[in-house]
């Protein structure tokens, strides 16, 4: 699925309101996706993180994950190129399983929804769908 | 049996109580006809699906989406007993409609996200995951019948 001109304008336009906000926002996604366990099985990626609501560690590591969402936003025609060394990593060491990304995307566009309702337009929910799975189609591409 | 727990039931009860059916169901299958384009398949006799606007204003649409939504209510007020409230349904989803079971999983996320945008900070993680929770019984329960 290729993003087009206008998915990458909606993108763009998300992460522009967001703004500052996005730091609290991949935590918040991470908590809902780990802890509450929407997907329960995605704390097994976690065995040495405190998995309790609020947690330190899921706070930090949620920022870590908008950042690179942000930084594939800055680089939306090529996120490949831009993510490459987070694949390498997902592929060589921390392998987690390929379905796990919808999982979080899902999280994500929830967490969106909850702050920023105005902004999730149909058009826009679809074109942030479409490059949520494109970031995950990056991160597992050297999987094998 | 699925079991669910006092809380569970609480939070599914009490946001069901406050969902205006028709303008949720409405704003579902649309966004689902949106973001998942090839949903459309199976509305060929909908008329005007050729943009999110005519999909969002589509009155089969929106028609459509209320009764979806409507038959959910069932789910919600049968907690206890999904398999048995939505074996017929399954059976038609199966012999007369033709759909892809996957289809059920990809509106039920559609809600969740339509649910999050207008309860805002009443959704909380708690609520997500008892309604996750809910859109993945009925979705298997919906697939439950096929052959």
């Amino acid at each position: 699925m290729v993003l087009t001109t206008s998915d990458k304008n909606n993108v763009k336009t998300v992460f522009a309101k967001v703004g500052g906000s996005a730091e609290q926002l991949g935590a918040e996604t991470l908590d809902r996706d780990v802890m509450f366990t929407a997907y329960p099985q995605t704390k097994t990626y976690f065995p040495h993180f405190d998995v309790h609501h609020g947690s330190a560690q899921i706070k930090a590591h949620g920022k870590k994950v908008v950042a690179a969402l942000i930084e594939a936003c800055n680089h939306i025609d090529d996120i490949a190129g831009a993510l490459s060394k987070l694949s390498d990593l997902h592929a060589q060491k921390l392998r987690v399983d390929p379905v796990n990304f919808k999982f979080l995307g899902h999280c994500f566009l929830v967490v969106v929804a909850i702050h920023h309702p105005t902004v999730l337009t149909p058009e826009v929910h679809a074109s942030l769908d479409k490059f949520l799975c494109a970031v995950g189609n990056v991160l597992t591409a050297k999987y094998r | 049996m699925v079991h669910w727990t006092a809380e569970e039931k609480q939070l599914i009860a009490s946001l069901w109580s406050k969902v205006n059916v028709e303008e949720c169901g409405a704003e579902a299958l649309a966004r689902l006809l949106i973001v998942y384009p090839w949903t459309q398949r199976f509305f060929a006799s909908f008329g005007n699906l050729s943009s999110p606007t005519a999909i969002i204003g589509n009155p089969k649409v929106r028609a459509h989406g209320k009764k979806v939504l409507t038959s959910f209510g069932e789910a919600v007020k049968n907690l206890d007993n999904i398999k048995a409230t939505y074996a017929k349904l399954s059976e038609l989803h199966c012999e007369k409609l033709h759909v892809d079971p996957e289809n059920f999983r990809l509106l039920g996320d559609i809600l969740i996200i339509v649910l999050a945008s207008h309860f805002a900070r009443d959704f909380t993680p708690a609520c997500q995951f008892a309604w996750q929770k809910l859109v993945s019984v009925v979705a298997h329960a919906l697939a439950r019948k096929y052959h």
